[in-house]
């Protein structure tokens, strides 16, 4: 092998490793799947994680990879839900499924007509805007309340069977592994991109908008294209929730859900994917455990441990995870033939 | 081919900046030929980095025009320019931290090539990408670091890779701002070697305070002072001008 293919070989290995699935993340997703089968008295409670888990992971998106930060990111789950809700309601698409890819749908539009309003200014003018325009989608919800329900919520929701065959049951096992299909498809598909040559352009516009731009990288247009996206995620996550409990109100359009949704990716960590993930498990079960020990002051705990967070580094709880992703990767590398280490998708942030 | 029909390579008519009262670049009309190895120079505050951002469109001028290979640039978002064939170095590292050089170099030549919004595509699966990488690699000398954050990599490793990432989109015209600023003597040499290895036929606009790069490297001066071109002329001319020597070559040999 002459050196020159020798180094042609090694640059594609980079590009490759960089792809390959590690075995923690094999892991993650086996310990999610036997949760199917270990923890049957949990399904109610693990459905609503999974659908806090992808409402981050689409925050994750726009935040961790392109640099926009939002505060009205329950607008797409709301409309998301509502869409689903509508469509079961009026019988108007009885499946699932397909009602919940019309959900993603109508996040998409909305969050590509909005888009552009994000495309410049600081972190505290998208703060503003994204604040807005929910609030004002809010509003909309409750004034036409003859279409939403308004305030009372939109009831009467009959859901029929996933894909003709599942059946909704009190004890949300449809719920769950329904939910957690929708949550690794989508996953699947979000690492697909953000490893792409799309993603990294990304990564390089949130990194260094100056010199993206120098060398040839339009950003307007790819921001747009991933704001849409995380837009149709975040309108699924709410289809999801309006399914599962066939049931959907005002809240899913709040001020609360889109700060909660962005503490969530916080607290697991953004620019990994995984954050949004590790963020809904351990936020619903703190908030169990909190509200169980202490219930008047949930919020208390809830706003020290904010702090906390926010203070111990620049973005990441993520980051006590570092020392275990260290260890899987020695583990790893320990295949024969094999010097060079692994990285992991998540490793790029890490100082 | 009539020399005289040829457009300059870079051209600024009358270009004019003005921040609320203060004229950055004043009625600069400067003519690079295609090939030259044009060095811009002045003391500090004369206006350089605000010509540069002009030129590569960070700033929008006052008014005045610029022209790449004759056509009007002037309006242009920096991007498109990078893609009529004019691309930058910057006179502190503007780099992504985060990237390696491999994953830098790929972004740059994923661009060029339009293959950079694909979205369904591992970066490194185009053979073509990966062979340029290698050539730029080796080019840069930066084979030894490709599998680093750019951020721990030595400070004169990361000035290559500006080059690089410069050269990665295969310009027509190339500025350099600096290149060799706060590189220690001992790397210094492997930056002046990858300046003085740019192919013939691209255009250099180089930006330096080192007379010693300068002479060595350029075949054509413009001295800037306050905003305006003083004197234009080859290295002699400006070396020998009295005026030059009074209010720029003494003032910075003394410092």
């Amino acid at each position: 092998m002459t050196s020159s293919s020798r180094l042609a070989a090694a640059i594609a290995a980079q590009f490759t490793d960089r792809a390959r699935w590690s075995l923690l993340e094999v892991l993650f997703w086996l310990v999610a799947l036997s949760t199917i089968w270990l923890l049957p008295d949990q399904h109610l409670i693990l459905a609503e994680i999974v659908i806090w888990a992808l409402f981050a992971l689409s925050l994750d998106l726009i935040l961790g990879y392109a640099g926009i930060i939002s505060l009205g990111h329950a607008a797409f789950f709301g409309i998301g839900a509502y869409t689903a809700g509508l469509l079961a309601k009026h019988a108007l698409v009885g499946e699932p499924v397909l009602a919940l890819l019309l959900a993603g749908l109508a996040g998409a539009v909305f969050g590509f007509l909005t888009s552009f309003l994000v495309l410049r200014g600081t972190d505290l003018t998208r703060l503003m805007v994204t604040l807005g325009i929910a609030l004002l989608v809010r509003e909309l919800a409750n004034r036409f309340g003859w279409l939403t329900g308004g305030a009372d919520g939109l009831q009467g929701i009959d859901m029929q069977p996933v894909l003709g065959l599942f059946r909704f049951d009190l004890y949300g096992h449809t719920a769950y592994i329904y939910s957690l299909a929708v949550l690794f498809v989508l996953f699947l598909l979000a690492r697909r991109i953000v490893g792409s040559p799309f993603g990294l352009a990304l990564l390089a516009i949130k990194g260094n908008p100056l010199r993206a731009s120098a060398i040839g990288i339009g950003a307007d247009r790819r921001l747009i294209g991933i704001y849409t996206l995380a837009a149709a995620y975040a309108g699924i996550a709410g289809g999801l929730l309006t399914q599962t409990t066939a049931f959907t109100s005002l809240e899913s359009l709040s001020f609360d859900r889109s700060a909660d949704g962005l503490l969530v990716l916080i607290i697991g960590g953004t620019g990994h994917l995984y954050g949004g993930l590790i963020g809904a498990v351990v936020f619903r079960f703190a908030q169990d455990w909190i509200a169980t020990a202490t219930p008047q002051y949930w919020q208390f705990w809830i706003g020290l441990f904010l702090v906390l967070i926010v203070l111990v580094g620049r973005d990441r709880i993520g980051g006590w995870f570092t020392p275990l992703r260290r260890l899987a990767d020695r583990v790893g590398a320990w295949r024969p033939g094999k010097t060079r280490p692994t990285v992991l998708p998540g490793q790029g942030g890490a100082p | 081919m009539n020399p005289a029909s040829v457009p300059p390579a870079l051209e600024t008519r009358s270009l004019e900046k003005r921040f609320g009262g203060i004229v950055a670049s004043n009625q600069v009309s400067m003519s690079i030929a295609r090939g030259a190895r044009h060095a811009l120079i002045g003391p500090n505050g004369a206006g350089k980095t605000t010509l540069i951002n002009l030129l590569t469109g960070v700033l929008k001028p006052s008014s005045g025009e610029i022209l790449l290979d004759g056509q009007d640039i002037t309006t242009l978002e920096p991007h498109r320019r990078v893609r009529l064939g004019m691309a930058r170095t910057f006179q502190i590292n503007q780099l992504f931290a985060d990237l390696t050089p491999v994953e830098t170099l790929g972004l740059a030549i994923s661009e060029r090539l339009g293959t950079g919004t694909h979205w369904w595509r591992v970066p490194g699966s185009r053979p073509e990408v990966v062979a340029e990488i290698a050539a730029l690699l080796e080019r840069f000398r930066l084979t030894e670091v490709m599998n680093e954050r750019t951020a721990v990599l030595p400070y004169g490793k990361q000035r290559l890779l500006e080059i690089a990432l410069a050269f990665a989109c295969q310009p027509r015209v190339l500025l350099l701002d600096e290149p060799a600023a706060g590189v220690p003597d001992a790397e210094r040499h492997e930056i002046l070697a990858a300046v003085a290895g740019l192919p013939a036929d691209v255009t250099v606009l180089l930006i330096e305070h080192d007379m010693d790069i300068v002479f060595t490297f350029a075949d054509r001066i413009s001295v800037l002072v306050n905003g305006q071109v003083f004197v234009e002329g080859t290295p002699d001319e400006v070396a020998r001008d009295p005026r030059v020597k009074a209010v720029y070559l003494g003032e910075s040999l003394d410092a």
